[in-house]
């Protein structure tokens, strides 16, 4: 079967998972995000090649940064915009989400950049494209559910490649809430395709998935043994609003446990560098004198996830 | 076809340069061919402002036929455009695209004062209004559209044209 995201010719068609994303791909992507960093510093901050393509930032679900920085970057690209607040709007009165994207692609939509709460759900519009012929039109995951996040797996790729320039001599850790998180498995999705030799998870087994060993992680259950000697620490969010049920005590006693510190941090490397995909709770799983520390690149993180969507979108819009 | 020496025409076209340029003169490369001889350009007129260098992939006019160049070098501009003398330069003119895409781009550092163009050949096959200022060798007649006229560099630094037919 070919692979949903690739065109007939190999190239990228949709973006909606870093799994079996070919390594080829990702580092094309990284590789032309790199130049686009540079467009911020000058007098015009825009390029011409999506000039002309409308791009429907399609959010299903809440979120600032990634819809700003998508925003941003489509604009950077001189492409038109348009933001729809599906939270208020026709799915409320009962529109299907197919409906809806056949009547944006009626109104000569170019490309769904797509925020849904449940798994799969750019996919499902990615196929329904594919069937009814419209091959013009791409499809980009904002995040979809528990399942992924690839934009913000890729710009993690790029900040790590930034730093740390190589993937074959790394130790990464990735910290807090796995289960709840699409952005760990981007992450690990990268990470490992990308040959980064080690990776780890650090969670109470209430957090991590029960098959996680299966996406070829090392799992710790403690800090203390987690973060020795590691070259990257990539905090998660915990995410309250999407657990039920007591898989934790309470905030305070997760930060006791779990929450990065300063005297935690001294078990990894001397240079290593501390992620965080936003927005942060602070005193919760990064104390503040660590997210604000000469070893955190969080705010870095953000300036290129604009160079990497534009990377992403430009990939797209080629073809 | 016998082609000239690459080291000859570079002279050729500093000196032709050379009335014309001053010190606040900045010169700005094309990749690839267009970076390697403005190096040359840079040494040979003594300039002292800083090289830039251009790549026009995001500003090239073919870009939803022929997709993003794979590997985008980015451009480099290290002075300001504004109010500045500026000499873009390339190893070869042909339809003048990417002439326009390297105009277009410039502009969005600033308004440069003024604007000329330095080239080692005008193989011909203009498909834009667009001239160089300065041009060491025109060929007497167009080349053929198979054909592609580069220049090149070894490991050691030198240049030579070549003609590669397609």
């Amino acid at each position: 079967m070919r692979n949903p995201q690739l065109n007939k010719h190999g190239e990228l068609q949709h973006l909606l998972t870093l799994d079996g994303l070919p390594r080829a791909i990702i580092t094309q992507i990284l590789d032309t995000a790199a130049p686009f960093t540079e467009v911020a510093e000058r007098e015009v901050k825009k390029l011409p090649l999506l000039r002309g393509k409308s791009v429907f930032n399609l959010f299903f679900e809440n979120s600032t940064r990634t819809r700003t920085t998508f925003e941003i970057a489509a604009k950077r690209l001189s492409a038109d915009v348009i933001n729809l607040n599906v939270a208020t709007s026709s799915t409320k009165k009962g529109e299907t989400l197919l409906d809806t994207v056949d009547n944006l692609c009626a109104m000569h939509a170019d490309m769904f950049v797509v925020r849904h709460e449940s798994s799969g759900a750019p996919y499902l519009i990615a196929q329904h494209l594919e069937n009814t012929g419209r091959d013009h039109i791409h499809v980009v995951n904002a995040g979809d559910g528990r399942h992924a996040h690839p934009t913000q797996g890729l710009l993690d790729m790029y900040t790590i490649r930034h730093y740390k320039k190589e993937f074959h001599n790394l130790t990464v850790a990735i910290v807090g809430d796995v289960l709840h998180s699409r952005v760990a498995r981007s992450q690990i999705a990268a990470l490992t395709t990308l040959g980064v030799p080690e990776v780890r998870v650090i969670g109470p087994k209430t957090l991590l998935p029960t098959d996680v060993e299966k996406m070829g992680v090392r799992v710790f259950h403690s800090m203390e043994e987690g973060l020795k000697g590691v070259d990257v620490v990539m905090m998660l969010r915990l995410q309250n609003e999407r657990m039920n049920g007591a898989l934790l005590p309470s905030p305070q006693e997760f930060f006791k446990v779990w929450g990065l510190t300063a005297e935690k941090l001294a078990l990894a490397k001397p240079d290593a560098i501390v992620m965080h995909p936003g927005p942060m709770n602070r005193g919760v799983e990064i104390d503040s004198a660590v997210a604000d520390g000469g070893q955190a690149v969080i705010l870095p993180q953000v300036t290129f996830g604009i160079a990497v969507r534009m990377a992403v979108m430009s990939m797209l819009g080629s073809h | 076809m016998q082609l000239p020496e690459a080291d000859q025409l570079i002279a050729t076209l500093a000196e032709s340069m050379r009335p014309r340029v001053t010190a606040d003169t900045c010169l700005v490369g094309i990749h690839t061919g267009g970076v390697w001889l403005a190096e040359r350009l840079h040494a040979l007129l003594g300039l002292s402002q800083p090289l830039g260098s251009i790549d026009v992939s995001f500003y090239r006019d073919d870009y939803s036929a022929k997709g993003l160049h794979p590997q985008p070098q980015g451009s480099r501009i290290p002075f300001d455009v504004e109010g500045s003398h500026i000499v873009i330069v390339d190893d070869v003119l042909y339809t003048g695209r990417t002439t326009r895409a390297a105009l277009n781009e410039l502009f969005d550092y600033g308004r440069p004062s003024q604007v000329d163009l330095a080239v080692l050949v005008d193989r011909g096959g203009r498909e834009l209004p667009i001239a160089a200022s300065f041009c060491a060798l025109t060929l007497p007649a167009p080349l053929p559209a198979g054909q592609n006229l580069q220049l090149e560099r070894d490991d050691s630094g030198a240049l030579t044209l070549r003609l590669i037919h397609a």
